[in-house]
């Protein structure tokens, strides 16, 4: 049963639910999350992590018991996605990391997901069985196999019920296409085909076919000393499956028909804003780099973030958004700062909710931020142990920029940025949301009366 | 000068970070390396203009023309060296793009793309930067000649002449 979407951000109050992963403040490199997605219902939720491990979620169902609140997620399946590899050619090692996941939308029983690393994309069956037979003649029931001499009598094998048992194993394994590291990943609204991009190409999939993709994008100049932009993210339209786009280092973002040619690499439509000259630094090719982009789920708008904002365009209008949030404008004076400590190179992600009134994004200090469109309302969480009592209600936090601090408020010296969220989701149909800071994930769900 | 101070810091930065990318687990990073070599160039323009603005009539430093295509080109003839004796290999047998160029095997310096010694080795290291390897013999210092007369000049000097091309060329 679902339960319809409140308006706005600021009109839900919104509770911890539940948090996974180790309490340990010594977070083992391989548990960092890399990776969060709902699939297409909502009921599950999978992750990926640096370790090449993929833990899928299961919403149970809800209790008469417990009316105020959506069934909790537990864990339905863990497997290893990848392995670390060696590429002897280049002498270069593989990451397993898991950079995305993505899942397809269920036709059967079983549920089907799409996973990467930096170059190699697998397909994921995740099936139950709940029923085993029993009774065989030649075997015994541990397996070991009978002396047919004994066999004095035949009998019928049934299925009988046993534990639910949750089985993951790899039905395709598309390899060998991409030279550079694979960034994203998106199924196609055909249900087909998929695309998997790296920094300079774009390969289209059939979800059948392991032996061949065809390149539909390629940004590689003849010399690569020309080099001056590469592909940041892609992703398929949500319902038309001609069409997709993709971001780039440079901040804009190209949309490719791919009925217009076999080879996408002019765009049908470009978006860019151009830069406020008043805000130039040293750094600001590095921060005008957009990390992630998602089309809304009615397909009228896309959303990018780059460093320091979220933006949201509409598709109809390509020379600057209709819409521009300010994630944490307080770090555009420390960029220096975070230029040495590397903290201008990440990457945060961003999502919308269920009917794209508001879209999500992860700060520092393990903080997150909400924009309410409709509104123009903002607000920011924070991801964090001493909030995690069970239905307690998150305050908002705010940071102070500069001046007099309020109490309360958290200066910008204080952050740490260490603690970092990048990646989040959004239940597909409630408000659900899934936050990830470096090992655990945060599940928050709104107040229910 | 606190802006060429600045440029200054930022470029030295930028070349340790290019420099310790070279080790990093997965192999280089082509997105991040663009960047460093983006603020690399654009902090070395300001330091340069910034020395100049200061200086007397008779401009220092070393031609501007020449280095200034160096360190995109270093940066990503080296990354993208490697990847292209690669997917040569492992092109896909039915890939639509067959007929077409093949840009892989275009290079402008072929018989420099196919060696698989790595440059990085031959380089002399910088002295602001720690010294990780053993220098080589001095006679495999030779960069590709396509740097220019700028490109293989030694480290000797102060930073108004940083030899960008050799530093990046050391990954």
């Amino acid at each position: 049963m679902h339960h319809p979407v409140k308006l706005g951000a600021n009109d839900v109050q919104w509770c911890f639910s539940q948090v996974k992963g180790a309490i340990d403040d010594d977070v083992a490199e391989a548990d960092i999350i890399s990776t969060v997605e709902f699939n297409h219902s909502g009921e599950l939720l999978a992750t990926g992590d640096k370790g090449g491990r993929v833990v899928i979620f299961q919403q149970e169902q809800e209790t008469k018991g417990q009316p105020h609140s959506r069934g909790e997620y537990n864990v339905y399946s863990t497997f290893q996605s990848h392995e670390p590899e060696f590429d002897y050619l280049k002498s270069l090692e593989i990451e397993e990391k898991i950079n995305k996941i993505r899942w397809l939308p269920q036709k059967n029983a079983a549920q089907f997901l799409l996973s990467t690393n930096d170059k190699t994309i697998k397909l994921w069956k995740i099936s139950e069985r709940d029923k085993r037979p029993e009774g065989y003649n030649l075997k015994e029931e541990d397996g070991r196999y009978r002396d047919p001499s004994t066999v004095t009598t035949l009998r019928v094998p049934v299925f009988r019920p046993m534990d639910l048992m949750v089985e993951a194993s790899p039905r395709r394994v598309f390899a060998n296409a991409h030279t550079y590291h694979i960034n994203s990943i998106s199924v196609n609204s055909d249900y087909e085909t998929y695309l998997s991009a790296d920094d300079l190409r774009i390969n289209l999939w059939h979800l059948e076919i392991t032996d061949r993709s065809f390149n539909i994008v390629d940004i590689k100049p003849a010399n690569m000393e020309e080099l001056t932009e590469v592909i940041t993210a892609a992703e398929f339209h949500p319902n038309q499956c001609n069409t997709l786009v993709y971001s780039s280092s440079k901040g804009t973002i190209r949309l490719c028909d791919m009925r217009a040619a076999a080879l996408c690499d002019k765009h049908s439509k470009l978006f860019e804003e151009p830069e406020d000259p008043s805000n130039r630094s040293f750094f600001s090719e590095i921060i005008s780099s957009i990390s992630d982009v998602k089309f809304s789920h009615n397909g009228r708008y896309m959303m990018t973030r780059d460093y320091l904002s979220v933006k949201i365009w509409d598709l109809n209008m390509e020379n600057r958004p209709v819409e521009t949030y300010q994630v944490h404008e307080y770090l555009r004076s420390k960029l220096c700062s975070l230029y040495e400590n590397d903290c201008i190179f990440d990457k945060f992600e961003c999502c919308w909710n269920g009917n794209d009134s508001v879209v999500m994004t992860g700060s520092y200090n393990n903080f997150f931020r909400m924009f309410e469109r409709g509104h123009r309302r903002d607000l920011t969480l924070e991801a964090s142990r001493e909030s995690s009592k069970p239905r307690a209600v998150l305050k908002p936090r705010k940071v102070c920029a500069g001046g007099k601090r309020k109490k309360d408020e958290i200066s910008v010296d204080s952050l740490d940025f260490n603690k970092k969220i990048l990646h989040t989701a959004w239940h597909p149909q409630d408000n659900i949301i899934a936050v990830a800071t470096t090992n655990n994930l945060y599940i928050f769900q709104d107040k229910m009366n | 000068m606190e802006v060429s101070a600045e440029a200054k810091r930022v470029m030295v930065q930028a070349l340790s970070k290019l420099y310790s990318s070279r080790t990093q687990r997965g192999g280089l990073r082509l997105h991040r390396s663009l960047l460093l070599t983006l603020v690399l160039r654009s902090a070395r323009d300001i330091y340069h203009s910034a020395r100049a603005a200061c200086d007397s009539e008779e401009p220092l430093g070393p031609p501007a023309a020449d280095p200034q295509q160096c360190p995109a080109e270093e940066a990503m003839e080296t990354s993208g060296g490697r990847a292209e004796t690669a997917v040569s290999v492992q092109e896909q047998p039915a890939s639509r793009r067959e007929s077409r160029d093949d840009k892989e095997n275009e290079s402008p310096a072929g018989a420099e793309r196919q060696s698989r010694k790595r440059r990085g080795k031959t380089a002399a290291e910088p002295d602001f930067l720690p010294s990780k390897r053993a220098r080589m013999d001095p006679s495999e210092e030779r960069l590709p000649t396509r740097s220019g007369p700028g490109g293989c000049r030694g480290l000797r000097g102060t930073l108004a002449s940083l030899p960008v091309s050799q530093a990046i060329a050391a990954f």
